[in-house]
């Protein structure tokens, strides 16, 4: 009874994967070629492209990992390290967890009167990039606590009997057999973050863009709202576009993912 | 034999919250031999010697009081460096634990957290402590190898390398032969024996012929007090204690 229920909920997530594929691949296969990489958007199908969407989340995301990592690792860091266990550190504790939660149009909107309006950096790739790392820091740390935990204690308790300071055991010990799943955390957040549209509609990051960002100040536009913008077009061959754009927004992901995989598998080897 | 009091122990209590572990323990351990510290699971004797190197602080909820005096210091005094009091007391634990690193790497932390930066200094250290480990012939073709690699006896012996490498005074062993087969055991108990005339050297240890083998002193915890010390032949040939007695026959344990 459990197997067969087990069966039907691996083939339904199955089935609708590949039909989501399928689908993506018959109506976008069409239209992907170097053109649609290498243009900007157009008014007219035949020429328009995912150029300037692809570069802007390459952008916000290149910039987003830059600060969530060191972030997410620090805190965590000092919260299984060296804090004191005490009420406060639980409600923290406490308080991550439920952010990891919060709905990611809410970070758009805190992002929108904190970075986009309080500290006037516009609706830029920076604004961008600091609202995917509120969104995804919650991730990052959590699952970096998870990585210094497994770290065993054996292996510190003989750094401490070598005379090593607390410092010393984090920096020589803990960091580099936690650093692959610290790594792998970060990699599968990160992508949650290059497929999310809603926080970046709210910063309003724009739609129609002729051009790639070149600086951390420049307008930008991301894959989804791209995507997004194609769907709602009235002429049918947008449809296609916005499939292509799928399948390329889909290859980005798979990538990252596979990074993930394989980073975690080098350093399991290595630390076996 | 006459030994030098190495470690003064006096009037050491440790509690882990309101358990107390230890109770009121007085002993002195003499320098340049082996001591083991004998009991029933649960006796407190891996706390005993984790109160020689300040290891129990790092658990939550433990208290110490008393003193431990080593070349007649107190170790708990607060002017105390506890970080070179761990050079100075060396510790092999029950598990082979090597660092997740090259063997050269093992060896090489503890010289490395202490200062020594300069890599030939390191390779001398690396290679003696090997030797007096017995280890080095096995190993001095792969030393960028994984520790990981070893066998439990070779790993073993490379955490007692590594323990060696910051040139202790003293050296702690928590059963450091529960894991491993026979033949691996007797070259660690080898060794114990040939470091005894350089180090002091503490053992704790479930198997009494072990005890019998390789120790000069014996003592023996029962239920966090101390019920018996004295040289090894006496305390298996000549037991003051009934408690004693009954452990050694096999009557409990």
């Amino acid at each position: 009874m459990l197997y067969t229920l087990c069966l039907v909920g691996i083939l339904v997530s199955l089935v609708s994967l590949a039909t989501l594929f399928v689908d993506a691949l018959s109506d976008g296969l069409p239209w992907l070629d170097l053109q649609f990489l290498t243009s900007f958007p157009s008014r007219f199908p035949e020429q328009a492209g995912i150029l300037a969407a692809l570069f802007g989340s390459i952008w916000v995301v290149g910039l987003t990992a830059l600060f969530s990592f060191p972030l997410g690792v620090g805190a965590a860091l000092y919260l299984e390290e060296y804090s004191p266990k005490n009420w406060l550190t639980s409600f923290v504790q406490l308080n991550i967890a439920n952010l990891a939660g919060v709905p990611s149009i809410v970070y758009g909107i805190l992002s929108l009167g904190l970075f986009v309006e309080a500290l006037a950096l516009g609706r830029s790739v920076l604004a961008g990039a600091l609202t995917m790392t509120l969104l995804i820091l919650p991730v990052i740390i959590v699952a970096s606590q998870e990585a210094i935990r497994s770290v065993p204690r054996e292996s510190r308790d003989g750094a401490y009997a070598l005379g090593a300071t607390r410092w010393q055991v984090v920096r020589g010990i803990v960091l580099p057999q936690a650093l692959s799943g610290m790594l792998t955390g970060t990699i599968l957040a990160l992508s949650r973050a290059i497929g999310e549209a809603a926080p970046m509609i709210a910063i309003a990051a724009l739609v129609y863009i002729r051009f790639v960002p070149t600086g951390p100040l420049d307008r930008f536009t991301v894959m989804p709202i791209q995507i997004y913008n194609w769907v709602n077009l009235p002429q049918s061959e947008f449809r296609g576009l916005a499939a292509a754009g799928i399948i390329v927004l889909l290859a980005v992901l798979l990538s990252m993912n596979s990074i993930a995989i394989f980073i975690r598998n080098r350093y399991q080897r290595r630390a076996r | 034999m006459v030994n030098n009091v190495k470690v003064d122990v006096r009037g050491l209590n440790v509690w882990f919250r309101e358990n107390h572990v230890l109770k009121d323990i007085t002993i002195g351990i003499k320098s340049n031999a082996v001591t083991a510290i004998m009991g029933p699971s649960g006796c407190g004797k891996t706390t005993f010697i984790r109160a020689i190197n300040r290891l129990n602080e790092l658990i939550r909820g433990s208290r110490t009081t008393g003193e431990v005096r080593i070349d007649r210091e107190n170790i708990y005094n607060r002017e105390i460096d506890v970080f070179e009091l761990r050079r100075r007391v060396g510790m092999v634990f029950q598990k082979p634990n090597p660092f997740p690193k090259s063997i050269f790497d093992n060896v090489a932390f503890g010289p490395r957290v202490h200062g020594i930066k300069d890599e030939e200094e390191l390779h001398k250290i690396v290679e003696s402590s090997l030797r007096e480990a017995a280890l080095f012939d096995e190993v001095y073709e792969r030393l960028g190898d994984s520790a990981l690699d070893l066998s439990g006896g070779q790993q073993q012996r490379l955490v007692i390398a590594r323990a060696l490498a910051v040139n202790p005074e003293i050296i702690l062993m928590d059963e450091p032969c529960s894991a491993l087969d026979p033949a691996a055991t007797a070259k660690i108990e080898a060794l114990m024996r040939k470091l005894a005339g350089k180090y002091t050297v503490v053992i704790v240890t479930h198997n009494m012929q072990q005890a019998a083998r390789v120790s000069d002193y014996t003592i023996f915890l029962y239920l966090g007090e101390l019920v018996e010390y004295g040289i090894t032949k006496d305390v298996f040939e000549n037991p003051k204690n009934e408690l004693t007695e009954n452990y050694i026959t096999g009557k409990f344990g």
